[in-house]
């Protein structure tokens, strides 16, 4: 403070003293307050109960921590003040939701999956043939096979044409025609950014029932080429990004160590890449793997395993979860249910579809969950140490 | 690896262009893969247009705006859905964008750096959440939370066009399938705004700090600026994303066919992407083909906030 009143300048607009900043925890004073207030406030008009007292005393929060602070630092410091907790609201605001989602489905997914009827984890190693009515069992193992296979068609369909459109767009549309093509091929992408899921369901669904003259086909491959027009542009796009991050001087040794241009994509741009690259591709895949309205109109749904990717219907998690919501509440007649393929007797339960969608759930999570750790594990030990 | 070793032997050769026929097939069938890849992507949005029309043809044709006799109207489909899907969107968008540059700034600026990366990764693993549990959390979990919050602006602001009419338990209405595209756009827009923000040149934001400004005044002058494009790119994606988005609206919302703007009033909106997946399984003929109609209508839809966003960023691209 003592050094700030020695040299004043003109362009200073307030006096010295304005310009002091307090230490954060001042923030916890003006907080409290507000939240006391506020529970005071709500007490009085009876409308008391911890989310309102929260957002009360938040919007209180604001107010008293910017007048506080207009008072002892000034309006510049002020405002500063007042964003700093606006964003922090913000991320609080959002995390609430994502916070209880996740919490939401490991709670009431976790406890279906640890509490399956037959035998513990019976969850995952049973499929729902002749699960009927309110029956506390069935698993989603068929549904598990069936997201696993599609996206892994999906996949290889579209990593190897997204990535060569990627170094495409990067190493050859420099000149000439292929740059008027990579113009056009830019301009494709963005469009294919935006095709909504269902359409690309409506795509796969009409090129079979084209090629097949059959309206009522459904298989797996139908999933996975509806897919990868999503995955496709998604690919194009993150490992573009990561080409062109590549340093043109690495690019020019290799050249003028005399290696062809091949050889200098595959062992120099596509190795110094690969780190951002497996990450872009597996934020591409995590996009598709959840993926359901495509699946509702391509490969319908079925209750026991189909390895056959190109015959039949198949079941996925995602579609699986949603024909369980929409199945709802279950009638319980009597307090048992019997399997009519294997003659087991299961016990009835009222809320076994809404639990068994949870369950579903929280493993198409876990699968997400597993793609990501994977990502970053393969990125931290496959990327060139450059700091060496 | 062979030829790696006569390069190193070599190393002064000109440029590749002029060296061994070997290493011209290797470039030829290299770069004739990359271009056919490009072309590839052509012939699959070609196929999909080509597709689109086709296939909405029989509708179009025997609809009462070309026949005069049908008994059905394309505009009168097709309209209240087109309604039903940009309300939906636009009042997600409204919601999440603020929010989100909030949360982006939050993670570039205000975090401790050592929380920052773990809050960014946190974001990023949400943004991997399957449409499809949000839809059944909204459903099950979130509807019934958010009845006393409808209430309440119901009473209180109900003079407020948006907000009035009667709505009823249970709140499966627009304002709640809207509730929940935002928190699905969201991370979306977060995480691209976010990237944009750490992209600002530190000398401009040292430079900015070093004259003494504030941190919100360095935001001001030098972040936002700077990321004005990347923030309107996000926007579009997030809009690109919950104007196609089918579970979430198709898993919450009670539909219905109607212009009111009262979204906390049920079984009022529907949307595109939900319409076609309740009725694609059960459609057939000329039925399959006003779905497919109404797909294509939400294809342009997109397509063209796309052109906008491109332009958008174009324009506002070279001046930061």
């Amino acid at each position: 403070m003592s050094s700030m009143t020695s040299a004043p300048t003109e362009a200073s607009v307030h006096r010295p003293h304005d310009e002091r900043r307090l230490p954060w925890y001042h923030l916890i004073f003006t907080g409290l307050t507000g939240l006391l207030v506020a529970i005071a406030g709500l007490a009085i008009v009876d409308a008391l109960s911890i989310a309102s007292a929260i957002v009360v005393g938040f919007l209180l929060h604001l107010l008293f921590g910017w007048v506080y602070s207009l008072v002892r630092e000034g309006p510049r410091w002020a405002m500063d003040r007042l964003v700093t907790l606006l964003v922090i609201g913000a991320f609080a605001v959002a995390m609430f939701p994502l916070l209880s989602l996740l919490w939401e489905v490991i709670r009431r997914g976790l406890t279906r999956v640890l509490a399956a009827k037959p035998s513990v984890l019976s969850f995952w190693t049973s499929d729902m043939s002749g699960i009927i009515g309110g029956a506390d069992a069935g698993g989603v193992l068929h549904a598990t096979v069936g997201t696993l296979l599609i996206t892994l068609w999906a996949s290889i369909i579209s990593i190897p044409i997204g990535l060569f459109t990627a170094i495409f767009l990067v190493e050859y549309a420099d000149q000439g025609w292929k740059k008027t093509l990579g113009t056009g091929v830019t301009f494709l992408v963005d469009v294919m950014t935006g095709i909504p899921s269902i359409v690309a369901g409506l795509f796969g669904l009409a090129v079979f029932i084209t090629l097949m003259p059959d309206a009522s086909v459904r298989m797996g491959i139908m999933g996975a080429v509806a897919l990868s027009l999503l995955m496709i542009p998604t690919v194009v796009r993150n490992s573009e990004e990561m080409l062109r991050l590549v340093p043109m001087d690495l690019r020019e040794a290799s050249y003028a160590l005399g290696v062809p241009k091949w050889l200098t994509i595959v062992k120099v741009v596509l190795r110094t890449a690969i780190a951002g690259l497996t990450t872009g591709i597996t934020l591409a895949i995590a996009r598709v793997i959840g993926e359901t309205a495509p699946l509702l109109l391509t490969v319908g749904m079925v209750t026991s395993m189909n390895w056959n990717m190109f015959d039949g219907r198949m079941a996925t998690l995602p579609t699986f979860i949603n024909q369980q919501y929409r199945a709802g509440s279950a009638n319980c007649m009597s307090d048992s249910v019997t399997n009519p393929i294997t003659h087991e007797v299961y016990a009835c339960s009222i809320s076994t579809n809404i639990d068994r969608a949870w369950a579903a759930a929280f493993t198409l999570i876990v699968i997400v969950m597993v793609l990501n750790i994977v990502a970053r594990l393969i990125s931290h030990y496959f990327s060139p140490k450059l700091s060496r | 690896m062979s030829t790696t070793d006569i390069e190193q032997e070599s190393a002064p050769t000109p440029p590749p262009s002029m060296s061994s026929s070997r290493r011209r097939i290797g470039d030829s069938v290299f770069s004739s893969l990359s271009v056919g890849s490009g072309l590839l992507i052509f012939l699959t949005l070609a196929a999909v247009a080509i597709f689109l029309t086709t296939e909405s043809m029989p509708a179009v044709i025997a609809s009462q705006e070309f026949s005069g006799t049908a008994d059905f109207s394309l505009v009168k489909y097709a309209l209240p859905l087109v309604f039903g899907t940009v309300l939906a969107s636009g009042i997600a968008l409204l919601i999440a964008i603020p929010i989100s540059i909030g949360i982006a700034l939050f993670i570039s600026h205000f975090a401790p750096r050592r929380l920052a990366s773990g809050l960014g990764y946190m974001i990023d693993l949400l943004a991997a959440v399957p449409s499809v549990v949000y839809g059944l959390w909204g459903g099950i979990w979130l509807v019934p939370k958010l009845e006393p919050l409808y209430f309440f602006l119901n009473t209180y602001f109900g003079w407020i066009p948006l907000f009035a009419g009667e709505p009823h338990a249970p709140m499966r209405n627009l304002a709640s399938a809207s509730v929940v595209l935002a928190v699905m756009v969201l991370p979306i827009i977060t995480a691209v705004t976010r990237e944009v923000f750490l992209q600002t040149p530190r000398l401009q934001e040292e430079a900015a700090l070093a004259l003494g400004a504030t941190r919100w005044e360095t935001i001001r002058t030098v972040v936002l600026p700077f990321g004005r494009g990347g923030i309107v790119a996000a926007s579009m994606l997030g809009l690109g994303r919950a104007l196609g988005e089918t579970m979430a609206v198709l898993m919450i919302l009670a539909p219905g066919a109607t212009f009111s703007l009262r979204i906390l009033e049920v079984g009022q909106h529907n949307s595109i992407a939900a319409n076609i997946a309740s009725k694609s399984a059960e459609a057939s003929g000329v039925d399959m083909s006003l779905l497919v109609f109404t797909g294509l209508v939400l294809f342009v839809l997109t397509f063209i906030i796309n052109a906008i966003a491109r332009w958008i960023v174009a324009r506002s691209g070279p001046k930061s």
